[in-house]
């Protein structure tokens, strides 16, 4: 075996090895990965069967908290749970009807206004939609 | 197995008369001399390229070019996707280096004036790729939507509305209507993955073709006929796959080391960023309008800093038309020291930006 | 006639009708001539409300300004007063501003209780037995240019609530026969409730008639002062009602909320507050093996104990953050545990270690779920830093290979 046969016969392997090396990441990428992508402007907040007329369910929405309710007369709202006074997270407040915060007692209507205590704007609203047993809360 | 493959070879030269590609490679040489170490970045920034076409159409798979979704979509990418995290970060690590090879490839073929006769058209095609090649940068680092990129586009779009007559017209062109929007978004991928992709496709072509054509052009100071040639095949093509290589391997380290950030999602509420700067092949530009003063002589100082820069811009494209011609007498060219004057003010102005 | 013109100019801001009046009234058109200190009053009137809504001079100071001739216009058979004394001016006030059915006219929402309030406090009895230290309706609301407590100027504007009571309750000249201390103003400055008013500009935030009241300003009892603070810190009331303090307290006549948190140099509370060493409130009282002093312990260990799994939890994300990799998911999560702190923090004031435990316990195993995500975000890291390395070897490997077959193919 000459050097030169040595020096191809080398320069083979590595090469296919270097192919092997560049081809697996790529082909891994292709094949999908099994959790499917949740995009964060639209979550699953709760079941139907969860949530009773005058109550409240905190769930997750993109980085920041999100309060699903439904009204006493079974309608579904979501707002963002952070309050606009110091970012407490507020919560459903079924002896009172409206969405509470604990840290300052500010206090917004079931549509979400700021009616008492130090918030000076009032929570963001998202809209709140049945799909089947899940509802489903989108921004805007 | 050797008939084997001669008897396709035969069947597809029929078909396409493809030997006529392999005889012109088989017999192209390249001069050797002092300067041809430049010979290879033209190379390299093609192999860039090709890289990011790669890597773009792998994320294509998975990017999603809406306001609600794109931030998103490549959040997926960079923690579900297996190597998502890879392929992201060498598509943005490799679309700055080879910004960076462009730079070099283009002042190289300044300063060894490659764009000599019967040159001319491949230097103005190389000029117009380079714009091209901004154009991808500008147009890419919308994509993930994050807050500096929003505002960076902002601020890009802005500095395009203020050109004289067709600003505003070019301002909404840019952006899909007034602000930078959702509607950006979709434009700049439309931009991004289909219309200046085809645009280069038809340049690179012109570009490449061109240079087989005329052959690789030697300086000045190195007689072609006398200069030693390298052949193409093997030798060049070895050197060229080394550097190639090297490339690979430092977008691998780069890529697993120092991985592209992923950023906020962009708000269009919140306020800007402090101290917010465009890529680093725009940031001198962005410096020098930072620096003049607010009217000349009552002409707004933006506007007269854009008109400067498109000056320079089409000076740079008509390079060959008004180059001096090489110098019979001992007199010295001013055109190294155009040149040079140049670089150095890109670098000192690029370095200014950073400091601050 | 340049008075004329200087009359229209500095009435201008009051509606025309107002400004009519204003012109036509003698006093206006005699002191301002005058000019000096004289002509102040009148140059102030052009901010002052009554003005505004069409009221002059001689609607507190009687007399006839439809006369020119000083003996008929500021005669005291039509009523005029120069200067009312101090002991008669909330009654002068009182005159329009309890009588509901003149009030409705200008304000349907004004309320009409200030002169009674203001009977019942220490400065209304006070001024009533002749007192001329005390406060009255013109030393907080001023006297000629009165603006609405809602105008940013007024000297009864929220913001501008601590200095104008301080002007006299920080003044030792003036307190001293009083026997109260001079320092609430300055206490107050230094405050969490006064930096909210003044520095973040909070107007929620509690001043000094937030506590005191306005008109009927008597120092809260000591039994009534915790109500006023439970207005607002609902929750940590309602748990110290709940708590053994509760009736511990009102035994020996010890104010709830004061007691521990001060009343005017309230401070952010910090965890040092809670505990049994030396900076601790809780060994001021309770002595060592005492089952109080035990419960302080151990409710200070409980918030240490979170605090310290939430920093390491914490620590570890942002190592991995920082490192590039993705952590967005497990740091939205470790604010959950933030949440459980904050929420043991106010729990506190049930004094119950049990009820404490319960929370940080929750918050402690979110810490540790948080904490995982960060390690094997930083395993991953590690693995694909092992990854680099094989393929770098081999696209080295390539590389060096290719230079040997440069260097063959050169001989």
């Amino acid at each position: 075996m000459t050097r030169r046969n040595v020096l191809n016969y080398l320069l083979g392997t590595t090469a296919l090895a270097t192919l092997a090396a560049i081809l697996y990441p790529i082909i891994k990428f292709m094949i999908p990965p099994r959790i499917v992508e949740s995009s964060a402007s639209s979550v699953v907040a709760a079941k139907v069967s969860e949530l009773k007329p005058n109550s409240g369910k905190i769930f997750r929405f993109g980085s920041r908290p999100g309060i699903l309710i439904q009204t006493p007369a079974g309608e579904y709202r979501a707002f963002s749970a952070v309050c606009t006074h110091l970012d407490c997270t507020v919560q459903y407040r079924p002896d009172e009807k409206l969405i509470w915060c604990a840290c300052h007692n500010g206090r917004y209507d079931l549509t979400g206004k700021n009616i008492s205590g130090p918030p000076p704007r009032p929570l963001e609203a998202f809209s709140a939609n049945v799909r089947g047993d899940e509802i489903l809360v989108s921004r805007g | 197995m050797n008939a084997w493959i001669s008897k396709w070879g035969e069947w597809l030269e029929e078909r396409l008369g493809w030997r006529a590609a392999q005889r012109l490679l088989e017999h192209k040489e390249v001069p050797v001399h002092r300067h041809s170490i430049w010979y290879y970045f033209g190379g390299m920034t093609l192999f860039l390229f090709a890289v990011q076409v790669c890597t773009g159409i792998l994320l294509l798979l998975y990017y999603r070019p809406s306001a609600e979704t794109a931030f998103e979509s490549v959040q997926f990418i960079m923690t579900q996707v297996q190597f998502g995290w890879l392929i992201r970060s060498i598509h943005s690590w490799s679309a700055n280096l080879m910004i960076g090879t462009a730079f070099v490839h283009m002042f190289s073929a300044l300063f060894l004036r490659s764009f000599r006769r019967p040159r001319e058209l491949t230097w103005v095609s190389g000029a117009l790729l380079f714009f091209l090649l901004l154009c991808f940068g500008f147009s890419g680092y919308l994509l993930p939507w994050n807050k500096l990129a929003f505002f960076a586009t902002k601020v890009g779009t802005d500095i395009a509305g203020i050109v004289p007559l067709i600003g505003p017209f070019l301002l909404r062109f840019l952006r899909g209507g007034d602000e930078v929007t959702g509607a950006t978004l979709t434009r700049f991928f439309g931009f991004h993955v289909a219309i200046l992709p085809a645009i280069a496709t038809v340049l690179v072509s012109v570009h490449v073709y061109l240079i087989q054509k005329h052959g690789m052009s030697t300086p000045p100071s190195v007689d072609p006929d006398k200069a030693p040639k390298m052949k193409f095949i093997p030798d060049f093509l070895l050197r060229d796959l080394v550097g190639w290589l090297t490339a690979v391997t430092v977008l691998a380290v780069l890529a697993a080391i120092f991985p592209w950030e992923l950023g906020e999602k962009a708000d269009p509420f919140s306020p800007a960023p402090a101290g917010i700067k465009p890529e680093w092949y725009f940031v001198y530009m962005f410096q020098t309008l930072k620096y003049i003063p607010s009217k000349i002589l009552g002409i707004d100082g933006e506007v007269l800093g854009i008109m400067f820069f498109g000056l320079l811009g089409l000076l740079l494209i008509i390079t060959p038309f008004i180059s001096p011609r090489e110098p019979r007498t001992g007199r010295r060219s001013l055109l190294p020291v155009v040149g040079i004057l140049v670089l150095v003010y890109i670098i000192v102005l690029s370095a200014l930006a950073y400091r601050t | 006639m340049w008075q004329r013109l200087l009359l229209i100019m500095l009435i201008s801001p009051v509606p025309a009708q107002a400004a009519q009046k204003a012109v036509e009234s003698s006093c206006v058109r005699c002191h301002l001539a005058m000019g000096d200190q004289l002509a102040e009053p009148v140059k102030l009137s052009a901010q002052d409300i009554h003005f505004q809504h069409g009221l002059s001079c001689n609607n507190c100071h009687g007399g006839d300004p439809t006369k020119d001739a000083l003996e008929e216009a500021m005669n005291p058979r039509k009523g005029f007063v120069a200067h009312p004394p101090r002991k008669q001016i909330a009654a002068l006030c009182a005159s329009c501003h309890s009588n509901a059915e003149f009030m409705k006219k200008y304000n349907p929402r004004a309320r009409v209780d200030q002169y009674s309030e203001y009977l019942t406090s220490v400065h209304g009895k006070k001024n009533q037995a002749g007192d001329p230290n005390v406060a009255t309706c013109t030393d907080c609301h001023g006297v000629h240019g009165i603006r609405a407590v809602s105008d940013p100027n007024s000297p009864v504007y929220v913001t501008n609530v601590a200095a104008t009571c301080g002007r006299c309750h920080s003044d030792l000249k003036r307190m001293g026969s009083y026997g109260i201390p001079t320092d609430q103003q300055e206490q107050y400055s230094k405050s969490v409730h006064g930096d909210a008013l003044m520095k973040q500009r909070d107007l929620s935030a509690p001043t000094c008639n937030s506590c005191h009241g306005n008109h009927g300003a008597t120092p809260p009892g000591v039994d009534s002062v915790a109500n006023v603070c439970g207005q607002c810190h609902v929750t940590q009331w309602d748990l110290f009602n709940q708590s053994p303090h509760s009736r511990a307290f009102a035994e020996n006549k010890w104010p709830a909320c004061v007691t521990c948190h001060q009343n005017h140099l309230i401070v952010l509370p910090t965890d040092a507050l809670l505990g049994v060493e030396e900076t601790a409130t809780c060994a001021a009282c309770h002595d060592k093996g005492s089952a109080g002093y035990m419960a302080a312990q151990q409710m200070k260990s409980e918030i240490a104990g979170l605090q310290s799994r939430l920093a390491s939890a914490r620590d570890v994300l942002e190592r991995a953050q920082r490192a590039g990799m993705e952590v967005s998911s497990p740091i939205y999560q470790l604010s959950e545990g933030r949440d459980r702190l904050i929420l043991a923090r106010v729990q506190i004031h049930r004094f119950t270690p049990a009820i404490l435990q319960k929370t940080t316990a929750e918050g402690e195993s979110i810490a540790a779920a948080c904490e995982q995500s960060g390690w094997q975000a930083l395993a991953e890291l590690a693995y694909r830093r092992k990854g680099l390395a094989v393929s770098a070897a081999i696209l080295l490997c390539m590389i060096g290979l290719l230079l040997l077959k440069i260097r063959q193919l050169k001989t």
